[in-house]
């Protein structure tokens, strides 16, 4: 079955999003998430979605239904990368992503999930005590 | 209107969303629809091909290009024989659902397009098309 590969890297987990995703694809990843984080102990999930030329309100779902099931896994999530042209079709849809946090780029929500987790034994990117 | 070209796409599977996307998307990145554009156009059609799917239990999308006073549009028709809508109006309210989504299909769709029409019958099907021009 096709997948959408999960990158471990220390108690995060990153995800880039390359395709043009069916609807059954995203449920995958959803899943796949879901499990990995508890599998992995994992605090944090970046998804990178730089590549992704829609998010219509399928997808939209599928992004905040992660974050809020990582949350309540005790774990963040952090969309990155939007285009702009996504991002304003998104909002023109109805769909403000209300409880999902972002960042422009990887490297700012590596920062992000970074600042937000430190303080925490083991937390940082690379420590996979 | 005069259609200078028609492409017409069965919709039975979750696949066929990702077909209409791209075929939606081809089309207005060759007819030189903006990116901004594109991108609503492809969302609106994404929308309402996956509302043919899981509420027309399947049916048609025709994309036609259009040429009408010297400009040039998209008009995308997504074409079932389910059960219908009985409320119109309801099921044009943001959030409002019969499934599981968000309930922001059609009314994200519409707004998302130029031209918006919806006919339905209940037990008989439902048609929509949008259609957005070039550079508006």
């Amino acid at each position: 079955m096709e997948r959408i590969p999960i990158l471990k890297m220390g108690r995060y987990l990153l995800v880039t999003v390359q395709v043009d995703m069916h609807d059954r694809l995203a449920m995958t990843l959803q899943d796949d998430l879901t499990n990995q984080i508890v599998e992995h102990k994992a605090r944090a999930v970046l998804i990178d979605i730089s590549t992704l030329e829609i998010v219509d309100s399928f997808i939209g779902r599928m992004l905040a239904n992660i974050a809020a099931m990582s949350r309540v896994l005790d774990a963040m999530t952090v969309v990155v990368g939007m285009q702009p042209s996504v991002a304003i079709t998104l909002v023109e849809l109805g769909l403000s992503l209300k409880g999902v946090y972002t960042a422009l780029n990887v490297e700012k929500g590596m920062e992000f999930l970074t600042t937000s987790l430190s303080g925490e034994d083991g937390a940082d990117a690379g420590n996979t005590g | 209107m005069p259609v200078i070209r028609d492409e017409l796409m069965q919709v039975r599977a979750s696949d066929d969303i990702v077909r209409v996307r791209q075929m939606v998307r081809a089309l207005a990145v060759e007819l030189g629809f903006g990116l901004v554009d594109q991108t609503k156009i492809v969302t609106a059609a994404s929308e309402l091909a996956r509302n043919t799917l899981d509420y027309g239990l399947g049916g048609t999308t025709l994309v036609e290009v259009l040429e009408e006073n010297s400009r040039i549009g998209l008009r995308i028709t997504f074409e079932d024989n389910g059960p219908g809508i009985a409320d119109i109006n309801l099921a044009m309210t943001d959030g409002y659902t019969s499934g599981g989504g968000l309930g922001l299909g059609l009314s994200g769709a519409k707004r998302l397009s130029n031209e918006f029409t919806i006919e339905s019958r209940v037990g008989e099907g439902t048609r929509i098309a949008i259609t957005r021009w070039k550079g508006r």
